[in-house]
């Protein structure tokens, strides 16, 4: 998808060393220094959970923990910000379907 | 347990100054963030600061950031908690600070409350799909993270923080479809930054709003349409837009939760952003024990953030017998008085009167 931006005439982004993250299972290349939140969006990933009642599709909306769109299933742990919890090796995440049931 | 004297929540702009003015005057701060990291929302700033060359005019928010918070760090008088968020606070200046494996118990003097704010939603047709972000989220992914969400953005409000988007976004690589705002006329940008930014070949496009975003499961089109007078669409004015991503800056809201937990006033101000806690000049609050500083105290910018922290923190010390900072109070209101000479601010001086007036009322 080339979301990570290369060229940037401000801001000179230093990527952290590589990791591997399981989404729904899948490996997804992720850095340090990446939230869940960036490294799903980074791999073009928008929608992180469906909403409790109707289940329409959700995807992060403050990014800066305030507003709990981004709430997801992160090492087994349900409603969990995606977009403050910070990605590390091996690490698991689901998109959550329901209100979450504690593992 | 950990005990203190000043305990700041917050390590943004106004977080940070604070619990440098309060440790320099000799006190112990605690300084608390959810975040990995201090700096707020500075960190997501690219562009050059207006203003007063003291508290950073001329440097770049993520400059003054890693600034400010190198000072923070390197002061023995400030004890910093990273990853943690306050979520009790008892009216004995017990608090409790979580992180998602751990807990703290605090003991504090003073609180100086700096959590900053949210930002507002609207309403439209599929408001929820994903795709729709606030302007902040916008700029946290692609200034801090560098990950850039969509390729084609639409940005509603032209405020401050829509128009900077715009050109962050440009900067960026991205593509900015047009900037919309339901008002006739600009919001409270800086006129110089959306010259540039229509220059660079982005519409504003004023009197029209939002009327719903579409797509399969993600924004794949937006709709606007222009409204009239009573701010209703007008039929047959509609304007298809083909985006990906639709960034709403249309105004942020103080975080006060702490406030009413604690019994303080809170008093609804629409030029602050909704409810304050009602505050003195200091930021003392309507427990003597308990400050605010920055937008949770009313929506401004980071400047006038940073010189309300330095206020609070002076205030806190001095309260608690450190040192007599009377006279760097005066200084720092007078400077604040400088900066809010500016038209843009004439609003939130008519916010702080209306907030003042209403503690007998």
């Amino acid at each position: 998808m080339g979301r990570r931006i290369t060229v940037h005439p401000v801001i000179e982004f230093q990527k952290g060393a590589q990791v591997t993250i399981f989404y729904e299972g899948k490996p997804l290349p992720a850095y340090d220094g990446d939230t869940v939140a960036s490294a799903l969006i980074a791999n073009g990933i928008d929608v992180f959970r469906q909403s409790v009642n109707l289940h329409r599709p959700r995807g992060l909306f403050c990014a800066i923990g305030n507003c709990s769109s981004c709430l997801m299933i992160i090492d087994g742990v349900p409603n969990t910000r995606a977009c403050i919890t910070s990605v590390h090796e091996g690490m698991t995440v689901e998109q959550q379907l329901n209100k979450g049931m504690m593992p | 347990m950990i005990e203190t004297d000043v305990l700041v929540i917050g390590g943004g702009p106004a977080g940070m100054n604070a619990a440098l003015a309060s440790a320099q005057s000799g006190a112990h701060v605690l300084l608390v963030d959810k975040f990995q990291h201090l700096g707020g929302q500075l960190v997501k700033q690219t562009h050059k600061f207006f203003g007063w060359a003291e508290k950073g005019a001329g440097t770049r928010g993520f400059n003054l950031a890693k600034r400010l918070s190198e000072d923070v760090m390197n002061n023995d008088n400030v004890q910093i908690l990273l990853g943690y968020e306050v979520v009790g606070a008892y009216r004995d200046g017990t608090y409790l600070a979580a992180s998602w494996s751990d807990h703290i118990t605090i003991k504090a003097k003073k609180l100086i409350v700096c959590t900053g704010a949210a930002e507002r939603m609207i309403l439209f047709e599929n408001n929820d799909m994903p795709g729709v972000m606030g302007a902040g989220a916008v700029q946290t992914l692609m200034n801090e993270y560098g990950v850039l969400p969509a390729e084609r953005f639409l940005i509603v409000g032209s405020g401050n923080v829509g128009v900077i988007l715009a050109y962050q976004l440009l900067q960026a690589g991205a593509t900015v479809d047009a900037i919309v705002d339901v008002l006739p006329k600009l919001g409270g940008a800086y006129w110089v930054h959306a010259a540039k930014v229509q220059r660079l070949g982005v519409p504003l496009l004023l009197g029209r709003t939002v009327l719903g975003v579409y797509g399969n499961s993600r924004v794949e089109s937006a709709i606007t349409a222009k409204v009239d007078e009573k701010m209703q669409p007008i039929p047959g004015t509609e304007k298809r837009h083909d985006v990906d991503a639709v960034a709403l800056a249309v105004g942020l809201m103080p975080l006060t939760d702490i406030f009413q937990m604690m019994g303080v006033k809170t008093v609804y101000v629409p030029e602050l952003g909704g409810f304050v806690p009602w505050h003195d000049e200091c930021g003392r609050t309507t427990n003597k024990d308990i400050f605010v500083a920055g937008d949770a105290g009313g929506i401004e910018e980071a400047t006038t953030a940073s010189i309300g922290g330095t206020i609070a923190g002076l205030a806190a010390a001095n309260d608690l017998g450190y040192q007599d900072n009377m006279q760097a109070v005066k200084d720092n209101l007078e400077a604040l008085s400088i900066f809010r000479t500016s038209s843009l601010s004439k609003k939130v001086l008519e916010g702080i009167e209306r907030m003042r007036g209403e503690l007998n009322a």
